[in-house]
C-alpha cells in the first residue's frame, strides 16, 4: 500500500492540478461576485450560491482524492458496467425527473440533485476508450465504426430526450478523438459542412433572395454557393489540373455578378435559384464527364456532395418546419434569429455589455455593476465568464483563457505520453471535452456562437457539473500515475 | 509503444485549440479594448440619476414688487407592481377623471420609453396643490401611487405676458445644444424667462442610485459620494414698473399696438406693452399647450412681441432723425426757411402737407411737422455737391440713421428683437440701376415713408436720444441680478454722430408740437413734454397712428413711443396715450382736466371690426 502511495505522489501531474485549483478557485470568486448582493454576509453562509459552492468544492477534492487512491486497472475493466450504469440512469431521468425549465435532466434523491448527463460523458469516454484500445479494433472495419459510433449516439439520443441539446451536443466534440485515432479528416469536414447547411438553411430558409420572388429560399441559394466553394475546394485538392476549379469559380462568379447587375441595374427580377441550378447543373456535368473520361471516383463523390447538400438543405428546412412553433423558437433564438434585445437576444446582449465595459483591467472585485445588479441572467452558471469580463477586464479575461487552452495542450501531452492506448484516448476524450465546453461557452458569452447553454467547466456554479468535471479529469490523471504499468 | 500511424494529428487538435482561443481574445480585445460605447451602456443600464430640480429664480418688477414666483405643483406616479387589487372607480372620482381617461393614461404610461414596473412612472402631471390635499389624504387606500412635487410659475400679476415669458418643455433642439437638458426639463422660453434663462435656472442636483435588471433601487451609488446638491436659481429685478405696464396694458385694451417706455437716463425699460395680450398664467401648468394653440390662432397674434418684433414705417417722427442729421451735415441751420404751400410739388411729383404758415424755420417745421422743409432739405443733402456723388450722399445720411439706432438690432435683453430695415445705396443701384437713381425718386425717406421700417424700440430709443442730447443705453429690461453682474452692454452710453447743440432746435420744436401743435390735445398741464407725432401709411388699411414723446423738457425721465395700429393721425390716439403714461409715471394721478380723455382711451374699442374680440 505505501509504496503505491509514494507512487501516486511522486508521478502525478501536479502541473495539472495547480490549474485545476485555480480555475476553481478563481470560479469560486466569480461566483461570490455573481451572487453578492450588496449586503454584507459571510461567505460560508450555505443559503447562498457561493457558500453551497464551497461545499461542492470541498466534496470535489474528497472524491479526487478518492479516485486517487482506486487502483486504476478498475476504470478499464468496469468501463462498460459504468457506460451501462450511466446509460439507465439517463434513460430513467427522463421519466423521473420533474420538468425545470422545459427539460428533464434532473434526478433528485431528497436534498441532492444531480445531473446525470454531467457524468455520461465520463462514463462514455471510458467506454470508448475500452472499446477502440480493444485487440483487434479497426475503425476502418463497418461493425467497429458502427459500435464506436453507437457508443457516443446512444447517450446522445438521450439527453436529447431529456431536452438538454446543449449537453447532448458536447458528445460531437468526440470526432476530435477518432480523427486523433485515424477517422480521416474529410469526416470532420463533412461534419462541418453539415453543421454550416443546417444552420443556413434554417437561419436563411425563410428569406427571399429578392421580394419579386418570395417563394424562393435565400439559404437554399447560400447552400448552393457554399456548395460551389467546397466542390472547388476539392477540386483544387484532387484535381492536377488547377486550373479547372479557378475557371468554375471564375465563371459561377461572372454569372451571379451579371444576374445581380441585370436586377439592380435594370431592375428585372431574376430568378436566382435557376441560376444557381444551372451553375450547378454545368458543374456536375463537367464532373460526371471527367468521372467517365478519366474513370476517377472521387469526381463522382465531389458531384454527389452538391446533390446531397441541396437535398440536406431542404431536409433541414423541411425538419424545422414541422418542429412544434416553441422548438422552432428555440432553434431560432439559438441561431439568433429573433434578436430583439428584450426577449430573446437579451442575454447575449447584457452579456457583451458586460464584458465590454470591463476595460483593459476591470471594475474590480464587486464592482461590476452589471453584475452585482443582476443584468446578465444565469451570471453563476453558463454566464459566469461574463462576471470575469466586468471585473478583471481584457487581462482578467486572457489570463483564463490562457489558463484553459495551457491545460487543453497539457492534457494532448499527457494523453500521448500514455503507453496505453486507453489512457491515450481516454485523455483525448477529456481533452475534447473540456475543450468543446469552453468554446461553446465563451463563443456563446462574447456573441459568437448560438447560445447553447453548457456551463464552463470547473468555474460555473452546480455540484454536477463540478463533480462531473473533476471525475473526468482525475480519471485521467489517476491513468497517467499509473502510465508505467500498462503496454496494452 | 503502441502503434501511432497519425501522430501528427495532435498538432491540428492542438493547433485548433490555440486558433479558437485566439480567435476569442481577438474578439475580447475589441469587445474591451476597442469599443467603448460599453462602459456608457453599463452605466446607463446600471445608474439611476434622479435629478433634483432647483427652484427657479424669482422675477421683480423695478420696485421690489414679486412678478413671477414658484407654486407647488404634484405630479401623480404609479409603482404598477405595486397596484394591487386596486380601487379604479374611487380614484378616478377623486381625480375626476372617467374610467375610459384612466384607462387610457395607464396604457400611455406603459407604452413610454424606459418603463419599468418597479419604479414611479408617471401618471398624471401638475396636479394643483387643492387637488394634492384631497388625494394625499386618501393615498393609503391605493397602494403604488406616489405624489411627486415639482414647481410651476405663477403670475401676482396679469400682465407683461410676452416680456415675461413663460416656462415649457425643452425641445430637442435645445437639448442638443445644451447638456444641462434632458427631454422631459422645463426652461424659459420668450421674454426675460428665456434670455435670462441661465440665471434663473438654478443648477440641478442630482442623487446616483444602482438599479438593478428589475428596475429596483438598490441603494446609493458610493454611499452618496457623487450626489450633487440642487442650487436654486438667482432672483432677477426688472426695470419694468409694473404700475405703469399695468396702466399701459389697460389703456391699450381693445387696440393692436404697442407701448415702449424707457428711462432715457438709463436706458431701462419702465414699460413695455404689446397690445393685444393675454394673461401670463394661461400658460403655466397643465393647459398650457392647449392656450398655446388657441393664441396661435388668433389672428391679433397675441404672441406678436410687437414691440420689438412689429415693423412701422416711422412717419413723421422720422422728421427727428431728419433735421438732427440734416443740422449735423450743415444742409440747415436753426435759420433755414422752406416754403410750403400744402405740400412739395416737383413737376407731376407732389407730397402733400397740411395747412399751416409759410415759410417756415426748422423749429417750426418739428412744431407742424411740414412734409415740405424735409423732402427739400433732403433733396438739398443728396444733391449736395460736398458729397463724390448720391451714393455718397446717402451712404453718409445711412450712416447717421444706423448711429440713431435704426437698421441693426439694438441689443435689447428680449429673445426675439428685429433690425427693422434701412437700405442702403446698393438697393437703389439694383432697384433704378447703379447711379441711375435721383434725389427725387427717395425723397419719401425724409418723412419716414419710402422703404424704411423701425420698431417701437427704436422709435422709443430715438426719444431718448433726443432726450439725453446725443446718446443712448441700449434698452433693457433687467435692472439686478441677484449675486451676479448685468450686461456691460447696458451700463455704457452710446455716442450717436450728432453733436448735443443740433438737439436745442428739434427739442424747442418737440415742446411746441405740446404746446401750439399737433399733440396740443395730449399736453400736460404740469408736466414739459416735447412729442412729435407720426402717422404711418399702411397700404393694407387704416393707417398707424405714431408718436414719440420725452418729458419733463429739461430733466427728462422718460421717453416714450406708442403705435396704435389702424387708428389714423397720431394725435388722435398715439398721442393721449404716450401723454397719459407719462402723466401716470411721473405724477401718479391724472389731472382733473384730462379725466375725460383717459376714459375715452380706456373705453374706446379700435379693433377691426371683422375680428371679434379676444378679451
Amino acid at each position: 500500500m505505501s509504496s503505491r502511495r509514494i507512487n501516486i505522489l511522486s508521478n502525478i501531474d501536479w502541473v495539472t492540478i495547480a490549474i485545476y485549483f485555480l480555475l476553481v478557485t478563481a470560479g469560486w470568486f466569480c461566483i461570490y461576485g455573481a451572487v453578492y448582493n450588496m449586503e454584507e454576509v459571510p461567505f460560508w453562509d450555505f443559503n447562498y450560491r457561493y457558500g453551497k459552492q464551497l461545499i461542492w468544492i470541498g466534496l470535489a477534492s474528497v472524491i479526487a482524492l478518492f479516485l486517487m487512491l482506486l487502483d486504476s486497472k478498475i476504470y478499464n475493466i468496469f468501463a462498460y458496467h459504468i457506460y451501462a450504469l450511466l446509460l439507465l440512469l439517463l434513460l430513467v431521468t427522463i421519466f423521473v425527473a420533474p420538468e425545470i425549465k422545459g427539460s428533464r435532466s434532473w434526478l433528485v434523491l431528497g436534498p441532492i440533485s444531480l445531473q446525470p448527463a454531467e457524468f455520461a460523458k465520463t462514463a462514455t469516454a471510458l467506454a470508448l476508450a475500452k472499446f477502440m484500445s480493444s485487440y483487434n479494433f479497426k475503425l476502418y472495419n463497418l461493425r467497429n465504426a458502427t459500435i464506436v459510433g453507437l457508443i457516443i449516439f446512444i447517450p446522445f439520443l438521450l439527453i436529447i430526450l431529456q431536452n438538454e441539446t446543449g449537453s447532448a451536443l458536447v458528445y460531437v466534440s468526440l470526432l476530435l478523438v477518432l480523427y486523433r485515432e485515424g477517422m480521416p479528416g474529410i469526416f470532420l469536414f463533412l461534419a462541418f459542412c453539415l453543421a454550416v447547411i443546417f444552420i443556413v438553411s434554417i437561419r436563411f430558409g425563410a428569406e427571399p433572395i429578392i421580394s419579386a420572388f418570395p417563394e424562393e429560399s435565400y439559404g437554399l441559394f447560400l447552400v448552393m454557393i457554399f456548395s460551389l466553394l467546397v466542390q472547388i475546394l476539392f477540386l483544387l485538392i484532387y484535381e492536377k489540373n488547377n486550373k479547372v476549379p479557378l475557371i468554375i469559380f471564375i465563371a459561377s462568379a461572372v454569372i451571379f455578378f451579371v444576374g445581380m447587375l441585370v436586377y439592380k441595374l435594370a431592375d428585372f427580377p431574376i430568378k436566382f435559384t435557376y441560376l444557381g441550378f444551372g451553375v450547378m447543373g454545368i458543374v456536375t456535368l463537367y464532373l460526371i464527364f471527367n468521372a467517365i473520361s478519366e474513370r476517377r471516383k472521387t469526381f463522382v463523390l465531389i458531384a454527389l456532395f452538391g446533390l446531397f447538400s441541396i437535398g440536406f438543405s431542404s431536409l433541414s428546412e423541411t425538419a424545422f418546419n414541422s418542429l412544434l412553433p416553441h422548438q422552432q423558437t428555440r432553434i431560432k433564438v439559438t441561431l439568433g434569429m429573433e434578436n430583439d434585445p428584450k426577449k430573446a437576444g437579451y442575454n447575449v446582449n447584457q452579456s457583451k455589455i458586460a464584458i465590454g465595459s470591463g476595460g483593459l483591467t476591470g471594475k474590480g472585485f464587486l464592482n461590476g455593476t452589471q453584475t452585482k445588479l443582476k443584468y446578465v441572467p444565469e451570471q453563476d452558471t453558463d454566464f459566469i465568464f461574463c462576471t470575469v469580463g466586468e471585473e478583471y477586464g481584457f487581462v482578467g479575461s486572457v489570463t483564463v483563457l490562457f489558463l484553459f487552452l495551457f491545460l487543453f495542450l497539457r492534457l494532448l501531452f499527457l494523453a500521448e505520453r500514455q503507453r496505453s492506448l486507453f489512457s491515450r484516448i481516454y485523455g483525448y476524450c477529456v481533452a475534447s471535452i473540456v475543450f468543446f465546453h469552453l468554446t461553446i461557452n465563451i463563443g456563446m458569452v462574447l456573441g459568437l456562437t448560438p447560445v447553447i447553454g453548457i456551463p464552463l467547466p470547473f468555474f460555473s456554479y452546480g455540484g454536477s457539473s463540478l463533480w462531473g468535471f473533476t471525475i473526468l479529469l482525475f480519471i485521467f490523471l489517476r491513468l497517467d500515475v499509473s502510465r508505467t504499468e500498462y503496454f496494452v | 509503444m503502441i502503434n501511432d500511424l497519425y501522430g501528427n494529428r495532435k498538432y491540428v487538435i492542438g493547433g485548433l485549440m490555440v486558433l479558437v482561443v485566439l480567435i476569442y481574445i481577438l474578439r475580447l480585445f475589441s469587445l474591451q479594448i476597442l469599443d467603448d460605447s460599453y462602459q456608457d451602456k453599463a452605466d446607463s443600464n446600471a445608474y439611476l440619476k434622479q435629478i433634483e430640480f432647483p427652484a427657479r429664480g424669482l422675477i421683480k418688477d423695478r420696485n421690489g414688487k414679486i412678478l413671477v414666483f414658484n407654486k407647488p405643483s404634484y405630479d401623480v406616479m404609479m409603482v404598477v407592481r405595486e397596484m394591487k387589487q386596486f380601487d379604479t372607480l374611487g380614484f378616478c372620482t377623486l381625480l375626476n377623471i372617467s374610467q375610459e381617461e384612466f384607462d387610457i393614461r395607464m396604457k400611455d404610461l406603459k407604452k413610454r420609453v424606459g418603463y419599468s414596473s418597479y419604479t414611479p412612472q408617471q401618471f398624471m402631471t401638475q396636479l394643483p396643490p387643492e387637488d394634492y390635499g384631497v388625494l394625499q389624504e386618501q393615498l393609503f387606500r391605493f397602494p403604488g401611487v406616489y405624489m411627486q412635487m415639482r414647481t410651476i410659475r405663477n403670475y401676482n400679476y396679469s400682465a407683461a405676458a410676452l416680456l415675461l415669458g413663460s416656462v415649457g418643455e425643452v425641445n430637442r433642439k435645445m437639448i442638443e445644444k445644451d447638456e444641462f437638458y434632458v427631454l422631459g426639463d422645463y426652461a424659459g422660453q420668450n421674454g426675460v424667462e428665456q434670455t435670462y434663462e441661465n440665471v434663473l435656472r438654478g443648477k440641478k442636483g442630482v442623487e446616483v442610485f444602482l438599479r438593478d435588471a428589475h428596475g429596483r433601487i438598490q441603494g446609493k451609488l458610493d454611499d452618496g459620494a457623487h450626489d450633487v446638491q440642487s442650487k436654486a436659481g438667482q432672483n432677477l429685478t426688472l426695470s419694468i414698473d409694473i404700475d405703469l405696464q399695468m396702466y399701459g396694458e389697460r389703456l391699450m385694451e381693445n387696440k393692436v399696438g404697442s407701448i415702449v417706455a424707457i428711462d432715457p437716463k438709463t436706458g431701462e425699460i419702465l414699460a413695455q406693452v404689446s397690445s393685444p395680450t393675454y394673461d401670463p398664467a394661461i400658460l403655466s401648468g397643465r393647459k398650457r399647450s392647449e392656450n398655446y394653440e388657441k393664441l396661435l390662432k388668433n389672428p391679433l397674434k397675441p404672441l406678436l412681441d410687437r414691440p420689438v418684433m412689429a415693423y412701422y414705417p416711422p412717419g413723421s417722427t422720422f422728421k427727428i432723425a431728419n433735421a438732427l442729421i440734416f443740422e449735423q451735415e450743415g444742409i440747415i441751420s436753426e435759420n433755414t426757411y422752406q416754403s410750403c404751400h400744402l405740400g412739395y410739388h416737383v413737376g407731376r411729383f407732389s407730397v402733400g402737407c397740411h395747412a399751416h404758415y409759410s415759410p417756415l424755420n426748422l423749429v417750426q417745421s418739428v412744431q407742424h411737422s411740414c412734409n415740405a422743409y424735409y423732402c427739400a432739405s433732403f433733396r438739398t443733402m443728396m444733391d449736395h455737391k460736398k458729397y463724390k456723388n448720391i451714393s455718397d450722399a446717402f451712404e453718409t445720411w445711412k450712416n447717421h440713421i444706423v448711429s440713431l439706432g435704426f437698421g441693426y438690432k439694438l441689443g435689447a435683453d428680449v429673445p426675439n428683437e428685429k433690425r427693422g430695415y434701412i437700405p442702403n445705396s446698393g438697393v437703389y443701384d439694383k432697384l433704378y440701376g447703379k447711379d441711375r437713381w435721383k434725389s427725387l425718386m427717395i425723397v419719401s425717406n425724409s418723412i419716414g415713408q419710402g422703404e424704411i421700417l423701425t420698431t417701437p424700440l427704436q422709435i422709443a430709443n430715438l426719444a431718448a436720444i433726443v432726450a439725453n442730447r446725443g446718446y443712448f443705453i441700449v434698452p433693457h429690461l433687467v435692472k439686478n441680478i441677484e449675486g451676479g453682474e448685468i450686461d456691460s452692454l447696458y451700463l455704457t452710453k452710446k455716442i450717436t454722430s450728432i453733436s448735443p447743440q443740433y438737439f436745442t432746435p428739434i427739442i424747442e420744436g418737440m415742446d411746441l408740437v405740446m404746446r401750439a401743435g399737433t399733440g396740443w390735445y395730449s399736453r400736460i398741464d404740469s408736466v414739459a413734454v416735447c412729442g412729435k407725432t407720426g402717422t404711418a401709411e399702411n397700404p393694407h388699411g387704416e393707417d398707424h397712428s405714431l408718436f414719440m414723446a420725452f418729458a419733463p423738457k429739461d430733466d427728462p425721465k422718460i421717453a416714450i413711443c406708442v403705435v396704435v395700429e389702424n387708428s389714423g393721425f397720431g394725435a388722435t390716439w398715439a398721442a393721449p396715450i404716450a401723454s397719459l403714461m407719462i402723466e401716470k409715471y411721473l405724477k401718479g394721478y391724472i389731472a382733473p382736466r384730462r379725466i375725460p380723455m383717459e376714459e375715452k382711451m380706456l373705453n374706446s374699442n379700435l379693433l377691426p371690426k371683422d375680428v371679434v374680440s379676444s378679451n
